[in-house]
């Protein structure tokens, strides 16, 4: 018994005498070490991302980058089909997707009981959906979309109902987050004015919610503004020298023009591509800041 | 008399009332058929790869897919061996777990444990940028400058191309490191902060908490974390389209240009296969089993957060 104790004792002033020994603390300086690495890594990432593209693209960075159509000689092409069929896509499929975000939050929050099955059923493919690796939306869309039962062909509608059904489960996830901030008083409070449960949701728990929504679109559109895989399969690749005028166009978008011009041999047309990175890239950040001045705008506590 | 006196509390005339109510009803309905318009969806996706992919297995045969180590499904003669690209995904997700697993999670350490609230100001929104950059841009970071610059060098035990899977599974595990450490800091925050300082008042130094306390008690949050980096390395195409050189070469060396699952869908695309060719059902036969594997792998990270997860309090 007595042993025992002097073993542990032993034991626990070995390891006091170990905590202040020089290799604890070395030990403790490599780790802060390794976290300093990974973390500079992320950063520099960032950095010569944008540095290395800018270097590249600086020469093609004018107007008439963004007024010209593609051409078969680098220092005339220019991406305005690409911009254009971007908006299309995006605004169609920002639309449709916010509309069927909102009403599948508004049924699974106010209206389907948390426990039943149905809900369950319906979180649980939200969940399986936002695992789906996005050119299976691609295949999904050749199969059923563009051709198939559909058969919309290589346009804007088969793209834009494409990137709706990709962009459709983050919506979903924070159209619900924005409902379930809404504090219950406020529905209790319609409710005992007289309100019915839709009058109580359409004229106090949604506009309450509305910047929540308005933030967590914009992040589901330029989640869309920048997918390319599944438009790979759907025909974006293809060279378009005019503006979509409706949903049965031809198309093309920023992602894959510049994947066209990455491709490209020519080091001119790879400054194309890089040009066209800085004008995505400036068109997420302006989202992005929009996002931000909605939340910060409306910051309210309950 | 008395009647009157109820109609004049009861705030609508009950006409309306029943109106008021039909119309809830509706929208209930509505709503619901929006909701279940998910489910359709991914219903859609099964239904759209099961198919052509039946299809396929009867033209081609398990025997060919599964044992033979030739992929050339759009050559004349065709070879429709898959293992070369299931290596060639193998490789590239290694490559990219290897960076963004510990990197995400260095990062969350760092994050949770020693940044000081300015850092973290800064920190944040960096990453937060990051995780926005669309693949397309990092398959550009790729061939401009990983490739060159970062690929090349660290690679002395072969000569390193312009195309490969190296460049290729770097450049993912880059862009997988900011979702991997949001998701490794949610793990950690779901640790009781009372056992970190348990730990600080028993004389842990920052990295004795970190290893000891965060790490174990958090542990189910972080391999879950762990696998969807692995899904998500798996699905992604364009950075590995453009940077890893579209060769379904049949080797473990990642010096040399490769073809994943995912990027052989895409480059297939490319090519416009007409309905019904072997070409065209090629791509739902590999795309079922990437299906497959990431709804494994992400259906796997569930269980782990759900079964192994201790709770406290």
């Amino acid at each position: 018994m007595s042993s025992t104790v002097a073993t542990n004792t032993s034991r626990f002033a070995a390891d006091l005498r170990d905590s202040t020994s020089p290799s604890r603390k070395l030990r403790d300086k490599l780790f802060l070490t390794g976290l300093w690495v990974a973390t500079l890594i992320g950063v520099l990432t960032l950095f010569f991302l944008v540095l290395s593209t800018l270097l590249k693209g600086y020469t093609r960075l004018n107007l008439s980058l963004i007024t010209n159509f593609p051409s078969p000689f680098p220092e005339d092409a220019g991406i305005q089909a690409a911009i254009f069929g971007s908006i299309w896509v995006v605004v169609t499929s920002g639309v449709v997707s916010l509309f069927i975000a909102l009403g599948s939050a508004i049924y699974l929050e106010e209206f389907a009981s948390q426990s039943s099955r149905f809900n369950r059923l319906i979180s649980i493919n939200i969940q399986t959906l936002a695992g789906v690796p996005s050119i299976v939306f691609g295949i999904l869309g050749l199969a059923f979309v563009a051709r198939g039962w559909l058969g919309w062909g290589f346009t804007v509608g088969t793209a834009s109902a494409v990137l709706t059904m990709m962009v459709l489960p983050v919506m979903i996830v924070s159209a619900r987050e924005a409902l379930k901030a809404v504090p219950s008083s406020l529905r209790e409070g319609s409710y005992a004015l007289g309100a019915t449960k839709w009058q109580a949701i359409s004229k106090q728990v949604l506009p309450a919610a509305i910047p929540g929504i308005a933030t967590g679109s914009i992040l589901g559109v330029s989640r869309a503004l920048g997918e390319s895989a599944p438009l790979i399969l759907l025909g974006a690749l293809a060279y378009v020298s005019s503006n979509p005028s409706g949903l049965s166009s031809d198309y093309t978008v920023l992602p894959l023009v510049i994947m066209k011009y990455t491709q490209e041999a020519q080091d001119e047309f790879r400054a194309v591509g890089a040009a066209a990175i800085i004008v995505l890239l400036l068109l997420l950040v302006s989202l992005n800041l929009l996002a931000i001045v909605i939340r910060d705008r409306s910051r309210k506590s309950w | 008399m008395n009647s009157s006196a109820t109609e004049k509390v009861s705030l609508q005339p009950s006409g309306l009332k029943a109106r008021q109510q039909r119309i809830e009803v509706v929208i209930k309905f509505a709503l619901a058929i929006i909701a279940a318009s998910g489910v359709l969806i991914t219903t859609g996706v099964v239904l759209a790869l099961v198919r052509p992919t039946i299809d396929f297995f009867q033209l081609v045969g398990f025997n060919e897919f599964f044992m033979s180590t030739d992929w050339f499904p759009l050559y004349e003669p065709p070879d429709y061996g898959v293992w070369p690209l299931v290596i060639g995904t193998f490789t590239v997700m290694l490559i990219a777990v290897i960076i963004a697993v510990p990197g995400g999670l260095a990062v969350a350490f760092f994050l949770s444990e020693y940044a000081s609230p300015k850092v973290k100001r800064f920190l944040k929104p960096l990453l937060e940028i990051l995780a926005g950059v669309p693949t397309v841009v990092f398959g550009f970071f790729a061939l401009n400058f990983i490739a060159p610059n970062v690929a090349k060098k660290i690679w002395v035990f072969s000569d390193v191309g312009f195309y490969s899977a190296l460049a290729a599974g770097i450049t993912v595990g880059l862009m997988i490191l900011p979702m991997m450490t949001t998701l490794a800091e949610d793990a950690m925050a779901a640790v009781p902060r009372a056992l970190v300082d348990g730990a600080y008042a028993l004389g842990a130094s920052k990295r004795e908490a970190c290893t000891g306390v965060i790490l174990q008690a958090g542990l189910s949050g972080i391999i879950a974390a762990g696998v969807i980096a692995m899904s998500r390395a798996i699905g992604e195409t364009t950075i590995v389209l453009l940077a890893a050189g579209n060769t379904a070469n049949f080797s473990f060396d990642p010096g040399v240009p490769m073809q994943t699952m995912s990027s052989f869908i895409g480059f297939a695309g490319l090519g416009d296969q007409p309905t019904g060719s072997t070409g065209y059902m090629t791509i739902f036969a590999v795309g079922s089993m990437l299906f497959v594997i990431t709804f494994g792998l992400n259906i796997f990270s569930r269980r782990i957060v759900t079964r192994f997860r201790e709770v406290y309090e």
